[in-house]
């Protein structure tokens, strides 16, 4: 078994809320490096970090997009923090149903924070570049593993169709792929 | 496309209900760029002169910069225009925070609003949608409450809300806007809001703001904030520390006060306490500080934490957020020795809206005019005998205009003659009817004169900026400070740098020295650099206040150029400001501005020097362009595409006969 054990890589971003200063800079750049080309627009509701805010109860909290997940949560918890109750949706990652957050304002499709994944690597994701008061910091640990496990690269495009799939069944989306494909190509003639 | 500005302004008429969505013309973004620029276009398009700033016919407008929402840091700027109840000239407020941002990636670059709505209202710009709602419940209620109510009943927690209190409901004079950490508050904007029944406006914007040279614009952004950090591990040497680092005065963060202690007055600007900063104060203070700042925030896309989060017990909000140097000017104002107080008070005068500046020398001056007889006890009944409590009892009467705090809520200014008596003698730190800055000192600074006497933004901060406010004490640092001083205007550089290292020599002092023409471009310099930050949004903080700024004016055209699409140069970004600068000026003549308003309080400085304070005067605005009137000529407007400017202004006898009449001044072109 021993020789079987591997390292590997593992890239993370630590956040410290209480460094936060709530200025959004993440989310900006965020959006930015994503649009199509790179910086060409700025839309935090784009972001795939989100930092909610709530001064007047002092909690700033990076939150990055994780998951997306077809269906909402079935029982919901709340947290009381400082005095105030919230939904525990307010600090969830997921892209979900029951919400906007982290999802495509116009497509309504699901954003998850990719680490800023390009060609070549960045030093560092643009969120930790921009944010000089250290609320997130990048590190890369080691770390051992069982064996080597495949890493499941879900991309933008792939975790897009899940969610319409989801939304509108698998008929009906290949049907409409099929409708504009015909149409696309008519229009081209 | 457009590019950084959405093209499109929301017009707002509360007296009918009207809400329209108006494309913009282009032209006016090459010719003024945006924020204060087209505000000023607009207010001289629409608002004629004779117009009362608290009738429904004023308009107010709430906008962002050219470079707002974009990726340059600090580009966040809240740009409020409109006719000041108090100066009855233009009221030009900024603030920072995330109101302009929103704005923009809801689709629109400003929100022009006229009439007058008949109850209470606030506004709901949620993308295109937008809503006028009623907020009579909201009636009495503090700024950051009323933002929190509204985000609650409108369920959108990332709605960003701008607000008045009681004081702009009740239309004080120098009532402010308040918006998160933020305040947009000299002239008496916030009276504006509250004379069309307009409590607050909520916005939440998810629209792409696009940019034209993406990559290469980014890049510069990247270099400001790089330079951002490299401040942090270098700051200027041989100054106070309050003044070696970038940012708005970083109040929140520092604790040492010696500088504004012991250089600005205390009380009715009466007395300066060279000796109050002692050890005992210090530590004293720095407990308080600590105890009373949880947090230190920014403004949307700045890393500079300016502000912080201050709890208050008594607030409904608990909370509130507090930024810059109104810690103190209450603290100041009361000859109050004590740090808690100025936290205490600061917080309730923001949740009713009133200027942090004016607010506490009003009531400084009330005390005054108390302790020698002038208000008496008819006047003030119960009034209370411990400077900080009067305070409290001042602030209460002001903002529900109660009795005397009716006569209060107009001002120092306009109070003092109303009240009589003797009371004018006590309105000595007013320019142009307005409250400023408690600074009284012992010799004429030849270029403060000019800075004072001739800015319409009002404040001193709004207009000075990035030069040492007293010589170096050595050549090293003198050496130190000009050795990569890279933000002087092209051509002027071995000027300016030899005027940091002869400074302080012998026969190189005030008041003579140095030359008026040198002190003319320093002038300029200081207030053009302003100028072009309230065009773009961009916060002083980071541009033209501190010393060796990260944008200056070698970086800014290749920023505009990036973010815009535009082909602008420095010659060019100069013309723009100078063009504002002037419409500015058409404005205020306009409505009354005359060259006797331009003089600083008689006590200003202990030694004056007539003669040649008229001679500085006369001679900047020769420099400027304008005639001895500081009317500026028909040459100048017509040079800056101002011909209807000119026209206007000579058909209403402003600018005197054919537009160039007034001495030699017509015939001289300036040179930037
Ligand atoms: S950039 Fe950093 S400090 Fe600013 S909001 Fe994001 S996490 Fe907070
Ligand atoms: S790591 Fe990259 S993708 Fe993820 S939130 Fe930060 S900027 Fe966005
Ligand atoms: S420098 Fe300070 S005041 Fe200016 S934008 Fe940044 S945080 Fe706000």
């Amino acid at each position: 078994m021993k020789e079987k054990k591997k390292t590997k890589i593992i890239k993370r971003i630590k956040i410290d809320a209480d460094q936060c200063n709530g200025c959004r800079a993440c989310e900006a750049i965020c959006a930015a490096f994503h649009a199509e080309p790179k910086y060409s627009s700025v839309n935090p509701a784009r972001a795939r970090i989100h930092v909610f805010h709530d001064p007047i109860r002092n909690i700033y909290l990076p939150v990055y997009a994780g998951e997306y997940t077809p269906a909402e949560c079935a029982g919901r918890n709340t947290y009381t923090l400082n005095g105030q109750e919230y939904d525990e949706c307010a600090f969830c990652r997921a892209s979900c149903p029951s919400r906007d957050l982290f999802k495509e304002p116009d497509s309504g499709l699901p954003l998850k924070c990719d680490m800023c994944e390009t060609e070549p690597p960045l030093e560092e994701p643009m969120c930790v570049q921009v944010c000089i008061d250290d609320a997130l910091t990048y590190e890369e640990v080691e770390v051992e593993v069982e064996e080597e496990e495949e890493e499941v690269k879900v991309e933008d495009l792939e975790l897009g169709v899940e969610a319409l799939i989801d939304k509108y069944g698998m008929d009906k989306l290949m049907k409409t792929l099929a409708r504009m494909a015909a149409a696309k190509e008519e229009g081209a003639v | 496309m457009r590019y950084t500005e959405t093209g499109f302004n929301l017009e707002v008429d509360l007296t009918h209900g009207n809400i329209e969505k108006v494309a913009t013309d282009p032209r006016d973004t090459e010719l003024f760029l945006g924020g204060l620029g087209t505000n000023a276009k607009i207010l001289w398009d629409r608002v004629p002169p004779e117009t009362d700033p608290l009738s429904p016919e004023n308009i107010i407008i709430f906008s962002s910069g050219l470079l707002g929402g974009t990726l340059a840091p600090s580009a966040n700027r809240t740009i409020v225009t409109t006719l000041s109840p108090q100066t009855r000239l233009m009221a030009f407020s900024m603030m920072g925070g995330f109101w302009a941002p929103e704005l923009k990636y809801a689709g629109f670059d400003k929100v022009i609003v006229r009439g007058k709505a008949s109850g209470l209202v606030y506004l709901w710009i949620d993308n295109d949608t937008v809503e006028i709602r009623d907020a009579s419940h909201l009636h009495g209620k503090g700024a950051l409450e009323t933002a929190e109510l509204i985000r609650e009943e409108l369920k959108e927690p990332r709605a960003r809300i701008l607000a008045i209190g009681l004081a702009g409901e009740n239309q004080v004079y120098y009532a402010s806007i308040e918006h998160e950490r933020s305040s947009a508050s000299r002239g008496g904007i916030g009276a504006v809001m509250g004379s069309k029944g307009l409590k607050a406006i909520a916005v939440r914007g998810t629209n792409d703001l696009n940019i034209a040279h993406p990559a290469e614009f980014w890049e510069e952004c990247d270099k400001i904030l790089k330079y951002i950090e490299f401040r942090r591990e270098n700051p200027i040497k041989g100054v106070p520390p309050i003044l070696a680092g970038l940012g708005s005065p970083q109040e929140m963060a520092i604790n040492d006060e010696q500088w504004h202690t012991t250089s600005f007055s205390w009380g009715n600007a009466r007395v300066r306490r060279k000796d109050f900063w002692t050890e005992e104060t210090e530590k004293r203070w720095h407990e308080v500080q600590s105890r009373s700042v949880e947090r230190l925030i920014s403004c949307y896309n700045c890393p500079m934490r300016c502000g912080a989060i201050v709890p208050h017990p008594e607030l409904p909000t608990h909370r509130y957020m507090m930024k810059c140097y109104s810690k103190l000017t209450y603290v100041m104002g009361a000859m109050a020795d004590d740090l808690e107080f100025g936290f205490r008070i600061a917080g309730l005068a923001q949740e009713y809206g009133v200027d942090g500046y004016t607010a506490p020398q009003v009531m400084a001056f009330a005390v005054e005019l108390y302790e020698n007889g002038i208000l008496t006890d008819e006047d003030l009944p119960g009034f209370p005998e411990k400077n900080e409590d009067r305070f409290f009892y001042l602030l209460d009467k002001i903002v529900h205009r109660e009795g005397i705090g009716d006569v209060l809520a107009e001002g120092v200014y306009w109070a003092a003659r109303k009240i009589g008596k003797g009371a004018e003698k006590f309105d000595h730190n007013t320019i142009k009817k307005h409250e400023q800055i408690p600074i009284k000192l012992g010799m004429l600074n030849p270029i403060y004169y000019i800075l004072w006497s001739t800015g319409e933004k009002i404040n001193i901060t709004q207009i000075e900026g990035q030069m040492p406010q007293a010589p170096f004490p050595t050549k090293e640092l003198k050496e130190d400070f000009i050795k990569d001083w890279v933000q002087i205007p092209t051509g002027k550089e071995e000027k300016f740098k030899q005027f940091i290292m002869e400074w302080g020599e012998e026969g190189k002092r005030f008041p003579f020295w140095p030359p008026i023409d040198l002190i003319c471009e320093l002038v300029e310099w200081q207030e053009t650099m302003h100028y072009i930050d309230d065009t773009l949004g961009l916060c002083a903080g980071l541009s033209s206040f501190p010393l060796k700024p990260a944008y200056h004016i070698h970086n800014l055209p290749v920023i505009i150029s990036h973010a815009t699409g535009l082909d602008i140069d420095e010659d060019g970004l100069w013309t723009i400001a100078r063009r504002t600068r002037n419409l500015v000026r058409a404005i205020n003549l306009r409505r009354g501005l005359r060259k006797t308003d331009e003089k600083p309080p008689e006590d200003h400085w202990k030694k004056r020097f007539p003669e040649y304070e008229a001679k500085l005067l006369d001679e900047y605005y020769k420099y400027k362009g304008w005639n001895t009137d500081g009317v500026p000529t028909r040459e100048t407007l017509e040079g800056l595409g101002l011909g209807y400017v000119a026209e206007d202004l000579i058909k209403r006898g402003v600018l005197k006969g054919n537009g160039t009449s007034s001495s030699e001044a017509s015939g001289e072109k300036e040179k930037n």
